[in-house]
Parts: structure tokens; sequence; C-alpha cells
């Protein structure tokens, strides 16, 4: 029997011969990723496990982006630390203003490429399997060891195949591929699985738009979102990167444990209603409510995809009075694009606030908290519970051209009617 | 190897970490002060049942979302002693074993368990033992059981 892609990428990470799901294996890390919040407790860990060097500082990037800027003085220790840390480690540190958010600046400075293993400690790792990648999310003690060891403990998980037929309509994206596959899993339906996407469908999505796909994975419950390597992944990574790779993909008769089959052309733009990502419903159900606030970023949908979608939107319009948008720029080199593009313009013209790349409001953190009873669309990830505030704030994930649109009505309406009006 | 202790339940399935810990806290680094912020979305009240020897009794798909280990450490600052549930999320789960807290997949332990049963678990037979009945549980594979008896990854990376 054959093996699928996520297998052949641990087995050539584990000093095994052969695997299969559920075996426990121990597998070595080409990057070890962490950040200002499982860093600091990773390195205090790591000191505990009596390790005082990284087991190589060239392997290791640290990325200053959840509670950045400093929302206060233990978020500022917490970057003091991870600066402090990482000059004395030697290993690559993006300081405030120099990276932006985690996934976004590995992908785009070709630390990732196909069939290598990025374990990241943050929850969204797994959008690295955007590139073919193992990525996935670990907490600090993991961390610790990885940084210690450069290796973690993995049970091989199993594989859900996601066939994708067709090509997105007008108005739907990445976000409303991976919400649509959420919404016919669960949040638990992909537990100890990857989710693989193949097919015609799948080899016509952008990068960026694959990047949106595979960074919700985590929230089916999988360890990883892959996308085997093709020509696209190739473009992009030509002049990115000199790490070498090469494409694999699952051999065709592996064990694929579900199979799922996502037609493109008949996928609508959704929503995932309060307060779970698995809570799906197309955005003609939801159509009228008002909307609080507009937040257009994070590690899924601060590409510059979305920033010129909202753009389309926003351009010669006005946020809406009883209504405030937030966008941010997922890196600082998608910030400078934008900016050389004339998108901030843009928003800044319509009344939005352009925030510096940070995780800041999706987790609640910072810099977009919501009051009690508001209503936001995100981009984002996660709708959970007070998520991004109050706790009975509620949030609806939406796609970036949906959360331009109802920045602009201010409410949540269908893009096609915004552009459809006269602009003021 | 054997834990023991008194049932607090938690209700509710799919129970994520935003609710068991909430964002704005992440920033704290020392268990003692993350325990007033456990449960804090959920339902606070849940701390107040806490008694040093506790076993928490959860829903399926435990503890989705979010890599923050700042739920698991300050459970652990309340003296939780393990956790039983139908299913637990992978980062969450694997967060625990990695602390020495057990983490038992029993949805007949779950099912039984009222407030205040007294619960014992032995990972390495694989049973869980609920006010005198004993239902089965799933064995941990041998590394895991390895890393929980040793009380986690620091000890067993020391042990290295």
């Amino acid at each position: 029997m054959g093996y699928t892609l996520t297998e052949k990428i641990l087995l050539e990470h584990a000093e095994v011969d052969h695997l299969a799901p559920g075996d426990v294996v121990t597998v070595r890390c080409d990057v070890v990723m962490t950040n200002d919040i499982s860093g600091p407790m990773a390195f205090h860990t790591m000191t505990k496990m009596g390790v005082p060097r990284v087991f190589d500082p060239a392997k290791v990037v640290v990325v200053s982006d959840h509670f950045t800027p400093a929302k206060d003085v233990r978020s500022a220790n917490l970057q003091k630390r991870l600066k402090e840390w990482s000059d004395e480690q030697g290993v690559t540190f993006y300081g405030q203003g120099r990276g932006g958010i985690e996934h976004a600046v590995l992908v785009e400075d070709g630390w990732v490429v196909p069939g290598s293993v990025i374990a990241g400690g943050d929850s969204h790792t797994c959008t690295h399997g955007a590139l073919g990648a193992f990525g996935t999310g670990l907490g600090s003690t993991d961390i610790a060891a990885c940084l210690a060891y450069g290796e973690f403990w993995q049970v091989v998980p199993g594989t859900v195949q996601v066939e994708l037929t067709g090509r997105l309509a007008e108005y739907v994206s990445g976000k409303d591929v991976i919400l649509a596959v959420i919404g016919e899993l669960g949040v638990g339906g992909g537990t100890n699985m990857v989710l693989e996407f193949v097919g015609e469908g799948a080899e016509a999505l952008t990068i960026d738009e694959r990047l949106a796909v595979a960074n919700m994975a985590v929230e089916a419950g999988s360890e990883n979102g892959i996308f085997p390597a093709d020509a696209t992944t190739a473009a992009y990574l030509d002049g990115r990167t000199d790490r070498p790779w090469k494409a694999e993909r699952t051999d065709d008769d592996a064990l694929v444990d579900r199979r799922l089959a996502i037609d493109l052309d008949a996928l609508p733009p959704l929503v995932a209603k309060p307060w779970s990502p698995g809570n799906v419903a197309p955005l003609d159900d939801v159509l009228g409510l008002h909307v609080d606030q507009v937040y257009i970023g994070n590690c899924s949908n601060g590409t510059m995809t979305d920033l010129r979608q909202a753009a389309a939107l926003l351009r010669g319009r006005t946020v809406h009075p009883d209504t405030r948008a937030i966008i941010v720029p997922a890196s600082r080199k998608i910030y400078a694009e934008a900016l050389a593009e004339g998108l901030l313009e843009v928003f800044v013209e319509a009344g939005a606030i352009v925030s510096t790349p940070t995780c800041g409001a999706c987790f609640g953190g910072s810099t977009g908290i919501l009051a009690e009873g508001e209503v936001a669309v995100a981009t984002t990830n996660r709708n959970f519970r007070g998520r991004m505030g109050a706790g009975d704030s509620a949030i609806y994930l939406a796609n970036a051209y949906v959360a331009a649109a109802a920045a602009v009505a201010g409410e949540l309406v269908h893009p096609a009617d915004v552009l459809g009006r006269v602009p003021a | 190897m054997r834990f023991e202790g008194r049932a607090v339940l938690v209700p509710g399935d799919n129970v994520d970490t935003d609710v068991l810990y909430p964002g704005p806290y992440l920033n704290i680094g020392d268990p003692e002060e993350m325990k007033p912020f456990l449960f804090e979305g959920l339902d606070p009240t849940i701390r107040d049942r806490l008694g040093g020897d506790t076993v928490l009794v959860v829903g399926a798909n435990f503890g989705i979302g979010s890599s923050r280990e700042h739920v698991p450490r300050a459970m652990q600052a309340w003296g939780v002693r393990c956790l039983v549930g139908p299913s637990f999320a992978r980062i969450f789960y694997r967060n625990c074993i990695n602390l020495g807290l057990l983490a038992v997949q029993s949805a007949e332990a779950a099912a039984l368990a009222r407030e205040g049963s007294w619960i014992r678990v032995d990972p390495a037979e694989g049973d869980i033992d609920v006010d005198g009945s004993t239902v089965p549980a799933t064995k941990l594979p041998p590394f895991l059981l390895e890393a929980v008896r040793l009380g986690g990854l620091v000890e067993w990376a020391r042990a290295r």
C-alpha cells in the first residue's frame, strides 16, 4: 500500500522505515517558529529542561506579532524578552515593524518549502500546508523541546482528501472554500487528520487563496491543511528561497480516511455565525444584519488578494457612519505593496483605520476590541464567544469582499449590491 | 501510576480555549497569576468548585482552538489532577501530556460521572473507576504514558 503526502513528509523526517496513522513518531523540524506569547514561556521551559542553547540557530525564527505594538507593560516585557533571547541565541528575529504576522512572514520570506516540517508555537501554523509543507501548531512545552532538540512527538495523522472542482465565482474566495469544508466536517471532524486539497479546482487557486484555505484547517480540528506542490507553488517560490525541495503527491493506493467534494462553481459567499467556525451559512441567510465593526486582516485573510478585494468595494465609497472598519495588512511587505499600489489611500479616504501588521484584535489582544452587544464581520479565523471582546459580542467570519461591503452598507449585504450602487 | 480525585463537571461539547482562558490575559507567564482567568469566558463559578483534588469531567472535543498553554498550566495551578472526556482537541491534548497533566478519553466515564463523583484513573491499564464502577478508557501509547509518568516533557528531557 502506498503513502499519503503527509506520511511521505513525516517518513522523511523520522528515524523509521515505515509508518501508519496512529503511530507515535519523533519528527525533525526544518523550521521552529515562535512568538511573543508562546516564546517567553518556551524559553523558560527550555531552561528548565537544562538546555542552554537552541539546537540550530539557523532553523529558529522568532516573530513579534501578537501583543504588537505592546498594549501595556506586561506585553512590553514580553517583547523585550523576545528580542533579548533572540539576540543571545543568534536566531532570526522579526521585531516590531520588521516582519508582521508570523505565518505571512515565514511564507513570503522563503522559510517554507514543499515537503518541509514547520513547528510553530501558534495553532495557525497549519497555514504552511498551502505550500505543501507539514506545518503544525504546538504549545510552549513542545516548542521548548523543538528549540532544544529540533524535534517533537507526533501521532501520524490520517488524511481527509478534499477534491475541489470548478472555479470560484465572483465575490467568492478561499475563505468560502474552507468555511464550506468546516461546515461539512464540523469543528471536530478533522481531528487526528490532515486536510489535503486536490483536483483541478485546487490547482486553480492562487497561493493567497490556498493560504486562506490551509489556515483554517485547525478549525476543523486538523493538524495541517496541505496542497500538493505544483506549478503555482514553484512560480511562487522562484526567487524567494534557495532551500531545495521536490513535489510529492499522495499515492493512488494510499489509505485515505475520508473524501469530500466541493464544487466551486456552486459555492456562494458564506459566513460562520457566532460562536463557532463550524456554524456556517450562506451570506443570503444573514442579509440586513447591522454591523458595528469590520475587521479585514489576520493570518488567514490579510494578503494582497484580500486588500485588493476590499479596495474594490471601498474605492470611491465611504465607511457607513454607524460602522467602523479596521484594515490590517498581514505583513510589512504586504503593507508596503498596498501602499505603493494606492490601496491604503483608498482605505484612509473611505474612513477606515489602517493598522500596522499585528494579530491585534483577532484574538482579543488589542486595537479593535468589541463592546457589549456589538456585531463584527471579520476575515479572521475564529468567532468563539468573547474572542474579540465582550462576552455577548458577535463575530461573523466572512471573506474580504463581504466584509468590505458590510463596511460600506453598515450591514451584511451582497458585495454585488454595493458595487451596483452609484458611489457617493 | 494512578490518578484519583473528585469530579468537577464542565458541561458542553467543543469548549474552546478562548472561553477557557481569554486572549487579553495571554501576556501572563506565572501560572499562579493565570488562576483568576481560567474558565473566565465559560463560567467563572467553575473556579469555586476546584478543590485541589479535582478531576475535570469535560465534553467532547474539549479545548479546541489556540495553542495557548495557559489553559492546562492554570488548571495545574488550581490543583486539577487529570481530565476525563469523550475526546480532546489535538493541541490542547498535547499540551496536557507535555505538562504531565493526564487527559484520558472515555465517553463512558464522562457519561457516568456526577459532580463530586470519586474518579480513579489508571492510564496504563486503560480503565477508569467512577464511584466504584469500572468502565473502559483509551489506553495511552507508551511514549505518552512515559511522559506522563515522568511528570511531563521537562522531566522527560532531563532524563534524556
